[in-house]
């Protein structure tokens, strides 16, 4: 849009809202690359939540583009709704996911660089038809004139979501829906049935129905010695079975050899480059 | 005139003169917060808070601050260093550029300069906060990703979920203020309660625009990005020095920015209460000192919050947010277009009377309360096995429990008893005594 106004500029001298400010260019020249920027950014960085930073910096851009372009209401609405909740989410996800995963690099689709491929040309191809007749055809207006008839910006892109593109408007809302519906129904887990999940309340009936009510005795760590793995005693010197650790009983002797010798003391010395964080 | 013609016309160094302003407003604000905040709670508790450095110890969280910058910065490990660094810088950027937007005052001349006690009034003021504080969380998701550390992670996911959940809710409450003032622009909400104030013209979305800013800003009851008891320190486990400070600046300019909104939206803005534009008390900069005294009260209620609720377990904090305020928001919305719509259809037709709206109004309550009425009472279902239960809802001892009875005390006699065994009687007397006394209490 903006080069298009900076490319006509001769022919546009006599409509005003068409010139070009110095203000103007100056926030194009810095925001353009910026996006750009971000958008290559997001495109070869290696980790994946510096991917979607960078494509905030995308958006932020074009957010405060769309500003300058006396859209005020479109551009915060961008960084509200694409920075503010998409990328969160998209963020929220990778942070799921974990830091140090990376991407697979099998393929799974067959056939999937070449669709990608032409989906891509095909894309490619829409994007500069579109921006050369724009920049050709279509006469440039600038929104200032109409900013300051019915009650605004903000009133005018209401009244023409309301009227005109009505049907549009519900369709997306409604595929938005779908969506929305389509996730809850693959994550909805059944809370009545075998598999449900006992409610707090359940459980403490539970507790108090079976024949210990009170919780089970701890190890008897401190008192002889601090291993978990130490049982607790009853007043009469015997081993109270539920003070042991079933993870520990179950476990063959040999894989807790390394354990035993640390915790003894018998065990190799300490790493040297262990407070340094290097990996010895 | 209005404020956004007072705006257009002001000269660079006016502008600079607001810009420097607001910031000192704000970080004024929030070390005065601080020490406020911990005399408040300290009161609250029956101690005496800070009361060391400066008179009555007021410069206590200068102090802090000072000792903040001096202690050394560490990096983890495991942190990723970029964004480790990005972080704090992003969560207090915007939290002062929301500060903008709020109109501090009425027409004002500074220096002979005629002009609003605002930086910029845009036509999408409300939506400049909104931005800004979503933005905001980036500071805290980032910190909490970048830290390389369980426990900041978790600070951060609850983080996210949290604000944007309630941001949603948030925004609704706002709707309805935008439809009563017919405007976005933060100066002209102000404007259109000159006749009068929302809080009570609007008063759901006040409490739900209430609730959700105490969410939205990570405070007690709402502070689960931070639990001290969960998660260490959440978000900002690992920071120290400078970039804590920042966190902590970050989160207290929040807190004074969305009392300025919820002063702006709710509570007239600059404006004195009971007399008119034209008075003497709304005039110049006595409407910053109203400003000021109601985004305290704000303020105060924040303190007060912390000092009295215990913080919420995490899935009844976001049941609270998607059950309970999202949709009181929606039907509520839905409400005031109606009304106003039918308010709209009926004034165009001539108007009704006031006799005929009471009339109207009286029968709708009649319906609802027969309806009410109506509706069959919902049966417990009753399970002969269940433990008995009293009270909250968990097994506890009923009310009405048998203590088995003390034994009667038993008179001694001690002068006919011969000498060896009045002793142990004696001891039996005193511990029954004592039984006794405890099962009254």
């Amino acid at each position: 849009m903006i080069s298009s106004l900076l490319a006509q500029q001769p022919d546009a001298v006599e409509r005003v809202v068409d010139t070009v400010t110095t203000g103007e260019a100056v926030s194009f020249w810095v925001l353009g690359p910026l996006a750009l920027a971000g958008a290559l950014g997001m495109l070869f960085a290696r980790n994946a939540v510096h991917s979607a930073l960078w494509l905030v910096l995308t958006m932020l851009s074009l957010g405060v583009l769309y500003m300058v372009q006396q859209a005020p209401f479109l551009g915060f609405v961008q960084i509200i709704v694409y920075t503010g909740a998409i990328m969160m989410l998209f963020l929220f996800v990778l942070m799921l996911v974990g830091r140090d995963s990376s991407d697979s690099v099998v393929e799974v689709l067959r056939g999937q660089r070449l669709a990608a491929v032409v989906i891509g040309v095909g894309f490619a191809g829409l994007v500069v038809a579109s921006i050369s007749r724009a920049l050709t055809d279509v006469q440039p207006v600038g929104l200032a004139a109409q900013n300051t008839q019915n009650g605004g910006n903000v009133a005018n892109i209401g009244e023409a979501l309301f009227t005109d593109y009505l049907f549009p408007f519900e369709l997306t809302s409604a595929l938005l829906i779908t969506a929305a519906v389509g996730a809850m129904v693959l994550a909805f887990t059944s809370r009545t049935g075998q598999d449900a999940k006992k409610t707090q309340r359940q459980l403490v009936e539970e507790r108090f129905r079976g024949n210990r009510p009170g919780s089970l005795p701890g190890p008897g760590v401190f008192a002889t010695a601090n291993s978990v793995a130490t049982p607790a005693l009853l007043p009469d010197g015997s081993v109270a079975s539920e003070s042991l650790s079933e993870l520990i009983e179950t476990t063959a002797k040999e894989r807790l050899e390394d354990d035993v010798a640390e915790v003894s003391g018998t065990g190799h010395d300490p790493d040297a480059h262990a407070l340094k964080g290097e990996s010895s | 005139m209005s404020s956004a013609e007072l705006l257009v016309d002001d000269p660079l160094w006016l502008i600079l003169v607001k810009v420097v302003g607001i910031f000192a407003f704000l970080v004024v604000m929030t070390l005065f917060m601080i020490n406020w905040e911990r005399k408040v709670v300290a009161r609250m508790q029956q101690r005496p808070g800070p009361n060391r450095v400066g008179p009555n110890g007021w410069l206590q969280s200068l102090a802090d601050g000072l000792k903040l910058a001096f202690k050394e910065d560490i990096r983890p490990v495991l942190a990723d260093k970029w964004v480790y660094f990005l972080a704090p810088v992003i969560s207090c950027i915007p939290a002062f550029v929301a500060f903008s937007v709020i109109p501090l005052g009425g027409e004002v001349s500074i220096f002979g300069e005629s002009t609003a006690l605002q930086l910029v009034d845009l036509p999408v003021g409300v939506l400049v906060v909104l931005a800004c504080s979503s933005l905001g969380v980036y500071g805290i998701v980032l910190s909490g990703w970048a830290s390389g550390s369980p426990y900041p992670l978790l600070g951060a996911l609850r983080s996210a979920a949290q604000v944007i959940s309630y941001e949603i809710a948030m925004g609704l409450s706002i709707v309805a203020v935008v439809m009563h003032s017919h405007s976005l622009s933060t100066a002209e909400i102000v404007d259109a309660q000159s006749t009068g104030w929302y809080f009570y013209l609007l008063p759901v979305s006040f409490i739900i625009y209430l609730i959700s800013m105490v969410g939205e800003t990570n405070r007690a009851p709402f502070d689960l990005p931070e639990a001290e008891s969960e998660l260490v320190g959440g978000f900002h486990t690992e920071y120290s020095s400078l970039k804590f400070a920042l966190f902590f600046l970050a989160e207290y300019v929040n807190m004074v920015t969305v009392s300025a909104l919820a002063t702006t939206l709710f509570l007239g803005g600059w404006r004195f209460p009971f007399v008119g534009d034209d008075h003497v008390l709304n005039s110049g900069w006595f409407g910053l000192l109203w400003f000021v005294i109601k985004t305290l009260a704000f303020l105060f209620v924040f303190i007060w919050l912390r000092g009295t609720l215990p913080r919420l377990r995490y899935d009844q904090f976001m049941r609270l947010g998607w059950k309970f305020l999202v949709p009181i928001a929606l039907v509520w919305f839905v409400a005031v277009a109606f009304a106003r719509y039918l308010r709209q259809e009926v004034e165009a037709s001539g108007g009704l009377e006031t006799g005929t709206w009471l009339m109207l109004i009286g029968g709708f309550l009649a319906v609802v309360l027969l309806i009410a009425f109506l509706l069959p009472d919902k049966r417990e279902p009753h399970d002969p096995n269940a433990v008995p239960v009293t009270g909250g809802g968990y097994p506890v001892p009923p009310l009405d429990l048998q203590v088995p009875k003390s034994p009667p005390r038993r008179q001694v006699p001690v002068a006919e008893l011969p000498g060896d065994q009045t002793k142990e009687p004696a001891a039996v007397t005193a511990a029954s005594q004592k039984e006794a006394s405890d099962g009254r209490v």
